[in-house]
């Protein structure tokens, strides 16, 4: 019906000419980490009955996006601008669909992109719900293309429509299986999601009525006209909804209970990923779309520390591998907010090499914690032990992700870490800083106790001792091989911790700065 | 924005609070839906005016309400719609598994919460023990 | 698989059998007109597949799940899937061809009995929504549609994913 012949010259009020030849070509790239996992998605779901081509499907597709992320990121980061819009439709900015890829969606692209295919590879090695479910491959990439599209989007409510993209595949991912505890868990994690959504539409609703937008570009122009109590309003109400999602202090009590019962992968990418959206949103509008008045430093500060204390105190009182890690998300969570909390560059630079730090770690624990599972059958620290002799890669492979994440020095958490108290100490948020070296101590403290728990001492369950005898179970090669590319990023991120953090500098520099932003969405089709 | 429209969503907000607050997944779900029609109708006043279509044959702005408001509900009706199916069929498989919809406590708390007391019992009986065995050292 | 209505033998009406005939039928054309009337009157993909989806329920009710499985030569999955590849797929090739994501044209054709008809290219977005629809509606009769009782199943119902994928 319709000819492929001169597709581009139909309609005359189409902008594909608007776009300047110099940059047309990196702009080209900025939709497809969204549009090519929807599509391998479809495609996945038509050759739901071959498992194998499933696979090579899901695969192809994120290295692909996982290529075009780089070049993007390396692009981008040439530009005098730092900046990549792309009008869906090609509608101009305020009419049509922004998406917009600066320095920080960048970033967190290459890396959300890279955990995505390790976890897969190490799913398709587990040989476990991938294996036994046609829906996994599909609702994974519509994960991914939801992911993505949380990161790229420039429209308040597009950024909605992503959430719940990246969410209704969660649902489906968490509850894969139907086992009784997935379907108690499930039940309150999509409910506290759904109720999280609704007052997303209902502060939509309030910032539409209010300046007739929901363009970020524009209502970063529109909202410092408005009165200052109705900003305040509209940037605690953001606060809440995506705090719900990040799990921030009063509002995570629904993630530790339902992350661990999902299948080992898929709480991987879950613990990688999914609340860092929600952190790198509070990120976008903080910065972006409130001036400095409306923003709530102090605010932030205290819901900070108070969520890096629960949440390690959580993690301490658990005995289940995978609730203690979950538990420390939450803490780890508080590290990023402390750092955005602040609002100055070193903050944020810091905050921003936080996030990529703990996404690379934390997914690399979980991976850690499903070979343990796999070896030993349980994952509770008080039936395994001695693993470091039935299983020293798996303790090797636990090592490195936990000393970095507690913070010693040669790691990368050591780096985040410092960025984070060094900033902290300049502005002499002297509270704050202590509660951020106490934490780190507690951490230790935790790790610890994982180390002592799973890898020395003796087991003392019949059933696991059995497990753990030589020879007895293998973990699959390429559940340690993912899992060891993982680890191996993470060391990556040491090994060039100088460019890494300035780059996330030169991202802070972009966020604190957001007239470019908005000069470049609404004047790239003008 | 209507003033009966701003009533509206508030009841409809009121109501689904209520019912949220409910054990039983089945009210909990209508609950949602009611928040969910609630925020849509706030939305849909978002656009100002009342009674007039969006754009039809017109280029005087007057003469017809923003049609952006309906467009973005009618959307957000569309995964409040989604996502309420696939917590109907939750709701189903746990009926199937345990005859009942009841949305349970997290069992692990329970666990751990358990856990603490019996190494509370555990001290204080080691305490108690050691008493004893001070009494008769002594005795 | 086959199970009938609890009770013994399947009691059908003939009334509603006759009826439900007549407007199957009648209802899933209404709902090809909603999805090509959709562009610049009421429809739309999402419309249409609803109402097809509404046929197809009628279906359900006179004759159960098997009734549904055999109304389409095409497992569900297959339907929903091409679905989604035709509407991500207007997004995609725009871009290959030159233009912006989801950019589409138009273009005016005569036509021997409508007379000058305006083919849009949104109008395979909307296609693609109406088949996933459509899809979803045939899969969630197939997951839920045989009412097995409180017992576990084998396989698991998972519900499918990706409804309201599509920002209408």
């Amino acid at each position: 019906m319709i000819g492929a012949v001169d597709f581009a010259t139909w309609g005359g009020h189409l902008a594909a000419d608007a776009l300047a030849p110099d940059r047309g070509s990196i702009d080209v790239l900025v939709p497809f980490s969204v549009i090519v996992p929807l599509v391998a998605a479809a495609v996945s779901v038509i050759a739901a009955r071959n498992r194998i081509a499933q696979r090579v499907i899901g695969l192809g597709a994120l290295l692909a996006v996982l290529v075009a992320n780089v070049v993007l990121l390396v692009r981008v980061d040439d530009m005098a601008e730092g900046i990549a819009v792309s009008q869906a439709g090609g509608w101009a900015a305020p009419l049509g669909i922004s998406l917009v890829v600066d320095r920080l969606a960048a970033i967190m692209l290459v890396v959300s992109s890279l955990m995505l295919v390790s976890v897969l590879v190490f799913a398709i090695g587990q040989q476990a719900e991938e294996r036994r479910f046609a829906a996994f491959h599909p609702v994974y990439l519509v994960l991914a293309a939801g992911v993505s599209a949380s990161f790229i989007t420039g429209d308040l409510f597009n950024l909605f429509v992503a959430f719940e993209m990246m969410l209704v595949a969660s649902y489906v991912l968490l509850t894969l299986g139907g086992r009784p505890g997935q379907v108690r868990s499930g039940m309150s994690y999509v409910v506290i999601s759904l109720i999280a959504s609704t007052f997303f539409i209902t502060a939509l609703a309030l910032v539409y009525s209010a300046t007739g937008t929901v363009n970020m570009a524009e209502l970063s122009e529109r909202i410092p006209q408005l009165p200052s109590g109705v900003q305040t309003g509209f940037s605690l109400l953001l606060i809440i909804v995506f705090g719900i999602k990040a799990g921030l202090f009063p509002l995570f009590f629904w993630l530790p209970d339902s992350y661990p019962t999902a299948p080992n992968a898929v709480t991987a990418i879950f613990a990688g990923l999914l609340t860092k959206v929600g952190v790198y949103a509070i990120i976008r509008t903080q910065l972006l779309l409130f001036p400095d008045d409306a923003r709530q430093g102090t605010l932030l500060l205290v819901v900070a520390a108070l969520t890096m204390i629960t949440g390690v105190l959580g993690a301490i009182a658990q005995d289940d591998l995978q609730r203690i890690l979950s538990f420390h998300i939450i803490s780890h969570i508080g590290y990023m907010i402390f750092g955005l909390a602040l609002f100055t560059l070193a903050g944020i630079a810091g905050a921003i090499f936080y996030i990529v730090h703990h996404i690379v770690v934390k997914t690399a624990l979980f991976l850690v914690a499903g070979m343990i599972e796999r070896k030993a059958g349980s994952d509770r620290l008080s039936r395994i032990g001695g693993m470091v002799r039935s299983a020293p890669m798996i303790a090797v492979l636990f090592a490195f992700p936990a000393l970095s994440i507690v913070g010693i020095p040669p790691f990368s958490g050591f780096v985040a870490k410092f960025a984070l108290v060094d900033a902290g100490i300049s502005v002499e948020q002297w509270p704050i800083v202590a509660v951020a070296l106490a934490v780190s101590l507690l951490t230790m403290y935790v790790m610890g106790r994982i180390w002592a728990g799973a890898f020395w001492g003796t087991c003392e369950d019949a059933a696991v001792s059995d497990r753990l005898r030589p020879g007895q179970t293998r973990v699959p090669l390429l559940m340690t091989l993912s899992t060891a590319v993982v680890v191996a990023a993470s060391i990556a991120l040491v090994v060039f911790a100088g460019p890494m953090y300035d780059l996330a500098e030169r991202a802070a520099v972009d966020l604190l700065v957001p007239q470019n932003y908005v000069q470049q969405v609404l004047g790239a089709t003008k | 924005m209507s003033v009966l429209l701003a009533f509206l969503a508030a009841a409809l907000f009121g109501t689904g609070t209520f019912l949220l607050l409910q054990r039983r997944l089945s009210r909990i779900i209508i609950g949602i839906g009611l928040i969910g029609h609630g925020s849509n109708v706030l939305l849909l006043t978002s656009g100002g005016g009342r009674g007039l279509p969006p754009i039809i044959d017109s280029a005087d702005p007057t003469d017809f309400s923003d049609p952006l408001p309906q467009a973005l509900a009618l959307t957000s009706i569309v995964i409040t719609f989604g996502v309420t199916a696939f917590l109907f069929a939750l709701g189903y498989r746990s009926w199937k598994i345990t005859h009942d919809d009841i949305v349970e406590d997290d069992v692990e708390d329970r666990y751990i919460a358990r856990r603490v007391v019996v190494d509370q019992m555990v001290a204080e009986g080691e305490a108690a023990a050691r008493e004893i065995e001070l009494d008769e050292d002594r005795g | 698989m086959s199970t009938q209505a609890p009770t013994s033998g399947p009691q059908r009406l003939v009334i509603l059998d006759q009826s439900i005939k007549v407007l199957y039928q009648s209802i899933l054309v209404l709902s090809l007109y909603f999805l090509f009337a959709g562009h610049n009157l009421p429809g739309g993909g999402f419309v249409g597949g609803l109402t097809a989806g509404a046929a197809v329920s009628l279906r359900y009710v006179s004759g159960g799940a098997m009734a549904v499985r055999t109304a389409f030569r095409l497992p569900s999955h297959i339907v929903l899937g091409l679905g989604l590849l035709v509407s991500a797929g207007t997004a995609l090739i725009p871009v290959v061809l030159g233009g912006a994501v989801l950019e589409h044209g138009d273009r005016e054709v005569g036509l021997p009995i409508f007379g000058d008809v305006k083919f849009v290219s949104a109008l395979a977005f909307d296609i693609g929504v109406y088949l996933v629809v459509v899809g979803l509606v045939l899969m969630a009769f197939a997951a839920f549609g045989d009412d097995l009782g409180p017992i576990e199943s084998t396989a698991p119902p998972e519900p499918p994913d990706g409804t309201g994928r599509e920002a209408s």
